[in-house]
């Protein structure tokens, strides 16, 4: 399951009390200001979260990957994001901890199994 | 743009919460985003984009000083794929 707008909306009502209708406004301004700072060229930071940044590309020649047909790719303005450290520390942690998780539970199954 | 610049420009259209409110709530917001992704959870976001995690198999990298191998092991890294809306918007836009 994906985290969603309205997951999101929920969380602002359940954790700060904005009504229904104020939390999905505010989730829908938060993803606009965002759009429309990076549509106006500019970067945005987002400390501890992470960087949204814009890189222009130069056109290239490219290919229909089914059909091998060549086709120009034209010039064009790109979003990228680069997350944070802290981002990027609380994944791998997490994925560490879920990992050893995942082996002491298969390591608890085949216990289990010779002892039956 | 940072995250105090984006607070003070919700606040704007907020007048009915007050900036500390409006701090807590991109704070909140953020913490969702991060705990997802943490938790191993895509977000999507209609029209802004969706994030996911890449996985990184190990691989033997060089100390770029010395020259000497070292195990990189293997991780996941967040990454972003921006949205129809926004690549469209974001690429039409003058410059």
């Amino acid at each position: 399951m994906a985290l969603t707008k309205a997951d999101l909306a929920e969380s602002l009502f359940n954790e700060l009390g904005l009504n229904k209708r104020e939390a999905k406004e505010f989730v829908e301004l938060f993803f606009e200001k965002i759009r429309a700072a990076l549509v106006n060229g500019e970067q945005v930071k987002l400390s501890g979260f992470g960087n949204f940044g814009l890189r222009h590309k130069n056109p290239r020649p490219g290919r229909n990957p089914k059909t091998g047909e060549e086709i120009p790719i034209t010039a064009r303005r790109v979003v990228t994001f680069r997350a944070s450290h802290k981002l990027k520390e609380r994944v791998e942690r997490n994925a560490r901890l879920n990992a050893d998780r995942v082996a002491s539970v298969d390591k608890a199954n085949k216990q289990a199994e010779v002892n039956a | 743009m940072t995250k105090s610049e984006l607070i003070t420009a919700l606040a704007a259209t907020q007048p009915q919460l007050d900036y500390r409110d409006v701090e807590l709530a991109v704070k909140e917001l953020l913490e969702q985003m991060s705990a997802a992704l943490a938790s191993g959870e895509r977000i999507e976001v209609r029209g802004f984009g969706s994030f996911s995690l890449h996985y990184r198999p190990p691989r033997i990298g060089r100390n770029p000083k010395t020259g000497a191998a070292v195990h990189v092991p293997d991780k996941f890294v967040p990454h972003f794929k921006p949205g129809k809306e926004l690549r469209e918007r974001v690429d039409s836009a003058p410059r």
